[in-house]
């Protein structure tokens, strides 16, 4: 600490050589201020302020309405089974990539996280076309009296397309990082190898891995666009949250599309502290770097 | 130590190094979890399209309603791209270079467009901007009308792609080795010769993989759009929304069509952004 000290003083030094007068200094942070104020700070405020405005009593009525109800469980439902089955698929696809030298390694990489490259509304129509009574699986579906789309195995497919690379991405570069000598050490102990990697292996990336799931679990919840397309917004049963907040709006109830929006709001709000608190107090032990 | 290795293995077709067990269980799972949520299914759009054969795109892409979207949806996307960059820039200097009060709480706050679902801050933003909002109505009496039109969809745009535009850049001015400054201002450099000469080269690459990130995302971004967006055909209706239509209307050819371009866009971008961090490690050396 003590080395950095000096450092410090010259880079804020307002007469340095290295910094920019102290006028386009201020002129830069108010600039940066005053656009995220804007630009984030208002709608936030904005999403809180609109839901109250009839008082808490309407906030709580919209919120206990049994169709909120049923979307927030449908939500919670959704939530639950995509973001452990992207965790597995995360943990297993980093194991084989960071782990083990083989070919085509970048190529499945650049697979990984191509869903992020996808848009919402395209990653829902793939389904459509897959499982949907016009698509390729369709007749098929139809004759064992399957139902994917508009239904709750659409909207989760969707969701975990989606959230796909959320804990791949962060977990192979630290798996990478850290390589495998401890693992190995663990083997040449005696420890089986499902042991070595729930001892060695798992206490080494569980920050990390945290992190990831947290992030799945806010795009899980919120996701519009994809969930839109295969859904069929069908009232009470197949809307989850974000659709049951664009369905409130379009029938211009305000109050209640904030309402629902604020819980939203406050999982954003939640997802943030907790990415926040996880890169001050673990940031070494999800970016492995030192 | 190598235990696995050690285990003979006849003329290996395929070279795996690696001492540790559970490869196989390990990949063969994720490539089958990979194959049926990711590469199934953007099969069928492909397979689909290509039974809708160039007639199909023909005929989709004579409709002038498609033309205004997609023109609609790429242009906006770059501008707002471009704007996005430029102000995440600068936020980014001023987060990293700057100390000031709730400097940290500003940081934190930038990642709020992921955070935050995007319907939500789609209506939020309407309401906002909206001709009786917090923002809306000041505007209205200056005769500025911003939703409803391709201003609503380039304020969503910008929102959207502020966090790609400053977290891209914010690393590398964080890198900057600040002796490089120093000797450009002992050499006589004004501040600004130093910045636009000495600063701005290496950020470029940066900030260009954060444009082309923002660009990206913009360009298949729906939900904090439609809301603002007005959604007037030939006006402010974008891309995305026009598959949505499309789908409504049973023309799975029309929605193919317009999502195969969408998907054609965002891998050449992929691309593009390969391309630029490639160049600037073989110009910059390993960074």
């Amino acid at each position: 600490m003590s080395d950095l000290e000096p450092q410090r003083q010259r880079v804020y030094t307002p007469d340095s050589v290295v910094t920019e007068a102290p006028w386009a200094r201020a002129a830069i942070i108010a600039f940066a201020a005053a656009f995220l104020a804007l630009f984030l700070l208002l709608p936030l405020g904005l999403i809180f302020h609109e839901a109250l405005s009839k008082g808490f009593d309407a906030y709580w009525q919209a919120l206990t309405d049994p169709d909120a109800v049923s979307a927030i469980r449908l939500t919670l439902l959704v939530a639950a089974i995509a973001v452990p089955l992207n965790l597995v698929f995360g943990v297993a696809a980093s194991w084989a990539i960071a782990k083990f030298d083989f070919p085509g390694k970048s190529f499945l990489i650049t697979l990984v996280d191509l869903p992020f490259s996808v848009s919402p509304v395209v990653a829902g129509l793939v389904y459509v076309l897959l499982f949907g009574a016009q698509g390729l699986l369709g007749p098929w579906l139809q004759e064992h009296n399957i139902q994917i789309v508009f239904a709750l195995p659409g909207i989760v497919l969707a969701t975990v397309f989606v959230t796909f690379p959320f804990v791949a991405r962060e977990l192979i570069p630290l798996m990478q990082e850290q390589g495998t000598a401890d693992e190995e050490a663990a083997l040449t102990l005696g420890a089986s190898g499902l042991r070595a990697f729930l001892t060695v292996t798992l206490p080494n990336i569980r920050w990390a891995l945290l992190y990831g799931v947290l992030l799945c679990n806010a795009r899980a919840m919120g996701e519009f666009g994809a969930v839109s397309v295969v859904s069929g917004h069908i009232r009470g049963l197949t809307n989850t949250m974000p659709l049951h907040v664009e369905i409130l709006y379009n029938e211009y109830n305000f109050v209640a599309a904030f309402a629902v929006a604020s819980l939203l709001a406050i999982l954003a709000l939640v997802t943030l502290i907790g990415k926040t608190i996880l890169e001050w107090r673990y940031g070494e032990a999800i970016s492995g770097r030192h | 130590m190598s235990v696995a290795v050690a285990a003979p293995r006849r003329r290996p077709f395929i070279r795996i190094t690696g001492a540790l067990p559970g490869f196989g269980l390990a990949l063969g799972y994720a490539l089958s979890w990979l194959g049926f949520i990711v590469l199934l299914p953007l099969a069928a759009l492909f397979l689909r399209a290509s039974s809708a054969g160039v007639e199909g795109f023909a005929v989709t892409l004579s409709d002038p309603r498609v033309q205004h979207a997609l023109l609609l949806s790429f242009g906006v996307s770059a501008i707002a791209a471009l704007f996005a960059t430029l102000a995440g820039v600068i936020i980014a200097w001023a987060l990293t270079r700057y100390d000031f009060p709730g400097r940290r709480l500003v940081d934190a706050m930038v990642d709020l467009p992921f955070a935050l679902p995007t319907a939500v801050a789609g209506i939020a933003l309407a309401a906002l901007y909206a001709p009786d909002g917090l923002l809306g109505a000041p505007l209205a009496r200056l005769g500025w009308q911003v939703v409803y039109n391709p201003i609503g969809i380039f304020i969503a745009l910008v929102f959207i792609g502020l966090p790609y535009a400053v977290r891209t850049v914010q690393p590398l001015i964080a890198e900057i080795d600040r002796e490089l400054e120093e000797a450009a201002a002992t050499l006589g450099a004004a501040r600004w010769q130093t910045v636009f000469q000495v600063l701005v080269p290496p950020l470029a690459p940066a900030a260009l993989t954060g444009l082309a990130l923002a660009f990206a995302r913009g360009l298949g971004e729906y939900g904090s759009v439609i809301f603002i967006a007005g959604n007037l055909p030939g006006v402010s209706e974008i891309a995305p929304l026009l598959i949505v239509i499309k789908l409504s209307e049973f023309d799975y050819t029309g929605a193919t069509v317009i999502a195969v371009i969408m998907l054609a866009m965002a891998f050449l971008m992929l691309l593009v952004i390969n391309l630029i961090q490639a160049w600037s490690r073989r110009r910059m050396g390993n960074v």
